[in-house]
């Protein structure tokens, strides 16, 4: 979901640099509560991982149409919103500034759709379902799967408003249609993003539930018991 | 909960390597949504290029570092298709890996010490009148003991859920 350079003009590019400068310094400030000693390798671990799938463009059943992985769900389960924004961004920066990919012009763009936005309707959803969900490998899956899928949805929109303000080509009043183009894709890209979110997290949450920030950090209603019991009758 | 981390981190990364270094070559060459979206109006060939119509994508420009020499995921100067790919993708983990990895553990909070007084006391949630107990037992301060941080973790998380 890169935007390449010249399809959003450099005003409104700019403005959203500047948007995205002070929400990533939000997140930094923000998720220094969360980063320790073993949150922060997990931080670096997540965001190599990220950059690896994206570079996995899966068809979608639409003919000559592909999509890979936004991650900004998949980061927030596992490390937490505010790091995980971070995550992404810093994916999308090593994408435009040594791959080529995405506009350097446009960094601000990608990062407000795909880091900022991504991954904020992700972990809003995330909060919900963690809590009406049971927390089993299959209530992890669907939080996982709906939460990513709507995550890329959301962003695909964020595109669509910055369109709105300054796409270079005049839709003729025809934004509606893109809006409705975009939205019709990323449900489809959105269903290859939960299965690879829900597949990865399930994994993880069986090898090392502790390193699955959304299960650490949300809270079931009732608290866990503070101390064991040695040799508990339950 | 005090288990080391390495040997996830190594398998992760390990993962991480295989599918830049190896399944990267079987990713689909089609535009991705956006991109798809932006040639509404136009006609294309096999190779995806424009061949007439009229859409936004018409208005793209080259990227700026377009001559980096991994641009567009491949290493210049190798011509095997196969491994300039697949190379390029390595390379791409290990350097978000490095650089993510280093900023954050830059950036990351020192010590197991959840509020060293005055320091955040929004970490424990302001006005928790027992935020103290924590930071009051003088051996929670000793350099980075797993254990313990993890301790005021649960702790906190308990104390948490039932405010």
């Amino acid at each position: 979901m890169h935007i390449s350079n010249g399809i959003i003009d450099g005003p409104v590019a700019a403005i959203f640099a500047a948007l995205a400068l002070a929400a990533l310094t939000l997140c930094v400030l923000r998720g220094r509560r969360d980063l320790d000693d073993r949150l922060a390798p997990m931080a670096g671990l997540v965001a190599a991982f990220i950059f690896a799938v994206q570079m996995l463009n899966f068809p979608i059943f639409t003919a000559g149409v592909s999509g890979h992985l936004l991650g900004g769900a998949l980061a927030a389960l596992l490390v937490g919103p505010w790091v995980g924004a971070l995550c992404v961004a810093v994916v999308l920066v090593v994408q435009a500034l040594v791959f080529g990919d995405g506009g350097v012009a446009m960094l601000g763009l990608n990062i407000t759709n795909m880091a900022l936005l991504g991954t904020a309707a992700a972990y809003l959803l995330i909060a919900l379902l963690l809590r009406v969900l049971r927390r089993t490998p299959a209530g992890l899956a669907v939080t996982a799967f709906v939460s990513a899928l709507l995550s890329v949805v959301v962003a695909s929109q964020g595109f669509v408003l910055q369109y709105w303000l300054g796409g270079t080509t005049d839709l003729g009043g025809n934004l509606a249609g893109l809006a409705g183009t975009m939205a019709g894709v990323h449900l489809l890209i959105g269903i290859g993003e939960g299965l690879i979110t829900a597949t990865t997290v399930v994994t993880v949450a069986k090898v090392r539930p502790d390193l699955v920030y959304a299960l650490r950090a949300l809270k079931p209603a009732a608290p866990a018991p503070a101390v064991p019991v040695a040799g508990g009758a339950r | 909960m005090s288990k080391r981390s390495w040997p996830f981190l190594l398998g992760g990364l390990l993962v991480a390597l295989l599918l830049a270094g190896v399944v990267s070559n079987y990713a689909s060459a089609h535009p991705d949504g956006l991109d798809s979206s932006l040639l509404k109006g136009c006609t294309v060939n096999a190779d995806d290029e424009i061949t007439g119509g009229s859409c936004p994508a018409q208005q793209a420009k080259d990227h700026e570092l377009a001559d980096s020499p991994l641009a567009d995921y491949g290493v210049r100067g190798v011509r095997n298709g196969f491994l300039s790919t697949g190379l390029s993708g390595v390379l791409g983990v290990l350097l978000t890996f490095a650089l993510g990895g280093g900023l954050f553990w830059l950036a990351r909070r020192r010590g197991p010490a959840t509020a060293p007084a005055g320091a955040d006391p929004t970490i424990a949630g302001p006005g928790d009148a027992t935020a103290g107990v924590t930071t009051a037992d003088p051996t929670a301060t000793g350099p980075g003991e797993p254990p313990a941080g993890d301790e005021t973790h649960a702790a906190r998380a308990t104390r948490a859920g039932t405010r």
